[in-house]
C-alpha cells in the first residue's frame, strides 16, 4: 500500500525504508530520493516558508503515485513532503520506490519527483535579510514533467 | 453558493485566502458557467484582481482535482486558484 504524508516534522528515511520492505522477499531494489532547501547561490537564505492546499495536496500526490504503480513494476512507494518554516539543509520531501527490480524503481522514483513538482500544490517563499519572496516556477521542472508524456 | 481558494502570491496579490460566491447573484452578461467564466468575472474586479487573475500560468482546482477553463464550476464546488507550484 503506498503511503503519503504531508508533515511539519522531519522524517527518518532508514524507518521509512524498513517499514516498506518489512517482511517481504519479492523486493530486490529500493531508490530513495530526498530533496534538501538549499541556501542562494549569496548563503543569503534564513529560511524557507512550504505554504500548500491542505485539502488537496496528499489526494494530489496519491494520484502521481497511482499513475507510477500502474506504469512501473514498481511493488511500494512512499512520499512524505513536509510544509511550514524550513532552513537550509533541512530534508523537504523523501521518494521511496520498491521493485523487484532497479530500472522500475529509478524510473517511477524519477516520474514521481517531476510530477510532485508541477502538479502537486506546493508554494516555497524564501525569506532573507532583504525579505520575503515567493519562488518563481522552473520552465526545466514543466520539461522535465513534459518527457514522460 | 461556491467557496474560492487563492495560494501563495496570489493570495498576497487579492488580499484574501477565501471568499464565498453566490452563482444566483452574479448579473453579468454570461453567467459563470466553468472556470473560464469565474476567472474572467473575478478580473473584472479590476486593479490586482485584473493583473494577478490575468497571468497565464495560473493553475487552477475544482474540488480538488487540477481544472481547464472548460472544467465546469456549479453550486457547491470548491475552486482554487494559485501560482505555478514549486514544491519537492
Amino acid at each position: 500500500m503506498p503511503w503519503v504524508s504531508v508533515q511539519t516534522e522531519d522524517f527518518d528515511t532508514d524507518a521509512i525504508v524498513t517499514n516498506l520492505t518489512g517482511g517481504r522477499r519479492d523486493i530486490g531494489a529500493i531508490v530513495s530520493f530526498t530533496g534538501l532547501v538549499r541556501d542562494l547561490p549569496d548563503q543569503s537564505l534564513q529560511s524557507m516558508t512550504l505554504e500548500h492546499y491542505p485539502a488537496m495536496t496528499e489526494k494530489a500526490i496519491a494520484e502521481i503515485v497511482e499513475t507510477a504503480m500502474q506504469r512501473w513494476d514498481v511493488s511500494d512507494v512512499a512520499v512524505v513532503h513536509r510544509v511550514g518554516e524550513l532552513k537550509p539543509s533541512d530534508r523537504i520531501v523523501l521518494v521511496v520506490t520498491a521493485s523487484a527490480h532497479r530500472g522500475d524503481a529509478f524510473l517511477a522514483c524519477e516520474y514521481i519527483m517531476d510530477y510532485l513538482k508541477t502538479r502537486a500544490p506546493f508554494w516555497k517563499k524564501e525569506i532573507t535579510e532583504a525579505g520575503e519572496r515567493w519562488v518563481d516556477a522552473k520552465a526545466s521542472d514543466d520539461e522535465a514533467s513534459r518527457r514522460w508524456e | 453558493m461556491i467557496n474560492v481558494l487563492y495560494f501563495a502570491s496570489l493570495k498576497d496579490a487579492v488580499g484574501m485566502s477565501a471568499e464565498e460566491i453566490d452563482l444566483d447573484a452574479v448579473i453579468s452578461d454570461a453567467a459563470i458557467k466553468d472556470v473560464g467564466s469565474l476567472r474572467d468575472w473575478l478580473c473584472q474586479r479590476g486593479g490586482p484582481w485584473q493583473s494577478a487573475l490575468s497571468q497565464q500560468r495560473l493553475m487552477t482546482a475544482v474540488n480538488q482535482e487540477i481544472a481547464r477553463p472548460d472544467t465546469p464550476v456549479s453550486d457547491g464546488d470548491e475552486v482554487a486558484f494559485f501560482p505555478p507550484v514549486t514544491g519537492g
